[in-house]
């Protein structure tokens, strides 16, 4: 198996940890060539960068609702 | 004086519901809340105006929960109350998705509804106890990741799984309550 080469679980992941902290070149590298490869887990980019703000959004909707 | 205990009286159950949803235990969110309560009573004068009271509260509260966090910190990092890794239920042996995620269409839409919010704090109502504990330290309390792991002593690794695992289970739930079509929201 490749060096670069990662699967749907570990990339889901990968994502999650990519929104809060920059991760290593290799694991960015990684991503990206899943990402060019797979159709699903573009999705979860997108899934996940809209639970993010929704969460941000929740959080001032329970001050002000 | 006797209105601003009839609004903070008010308010408490609104209170009551995020101080469980970030300890999961009835017990300390009761004492959270007190705590909170009383501190807002001691020094009404802090409070600049009516609107903001909420937020205020909100403010105190949270230090209450990171004090309640601190003083049961080994027994939270020790439960063991959360189930078998949602991991094996979304990924096959070889780490494929078993069913490709959906699109989940129009982002804004969703965002501006309130419905959507209701959705979205019942399902995190629905995470098991850890990884809902440390979901909110996160999001809600806005703790960063190396607080999280300090005042529960788990390591990193433990943390961005369990956050992980929280995250996906978030996420299958918004897909069967809101984006599915069937509205949790409509229900309760």
């Amino acid at each position: 198996m490749s060096l670069l080469k990662r699967t749907c679980k570990e990339v889901s992941l990968l994502v999650m940890q990519a929104q809060e902290l920059q991760l290593p070149w290799r694991e960015r590298l990684a991503l990206r060539l899943h990402m060019m490869a797979c159709d699903a887990c573009p999705r979860i980019v997108d899934q996940l960068a809209l639970m993010r703000r929704a969460t941000e959004r929740w959080r001032s909707y329970s001050e002000n609702e | 004086m006797a209105d601003f205990s009839a609004e903070l009286e008010r308010l408490r159950p609104q209170l009551l519901k995020y101080a469980r949803l970030q300890l999961r235990n009835a017990a300390w969110a009761e004492d959270a809340v007190s705590d909170t309560l009383l501190a807002a009573i001691e020094r009404p004068q802090t409070f600049a105006g009516q609107s903001q009271l909420k937020t205020w509260l909100i403010g105190i509260l949270k230090h209450k929960l990171i004090d309640q966090i601190r003083r049961n910190s080994r027994e939270l990092s020790t439960t063991r109350e959360d189930d078998e890794p949602i991991e094996d239920e979304l990924f096959d042996s070889t780490g494929h998705w078993r069913d490709q995620p959906q699109d989940w269409g129009d982002p804004e839409h969703a965002l501006r509804q309130v419905d959507f919010m209701r959705v979205l704090e019942a399902c995190v109502e629905l995470l098991p106890g850890q990884q809902g504990r440390l979901f909110m330290m996160r999001e809600w309390l806005e703790l960063e990741t190396d607080e999280i792991c300090k005042e529960l002593a788990i390591s990193p690794t433990n943390l961005w799984v369990m956050l992980h695992r929280a995250r996906l289970r978030l996420r299958e739930c918004l897909q069967l309550n809101w984006f599915s079509g069937a509205q949790l929201a409509k229900e309760s």
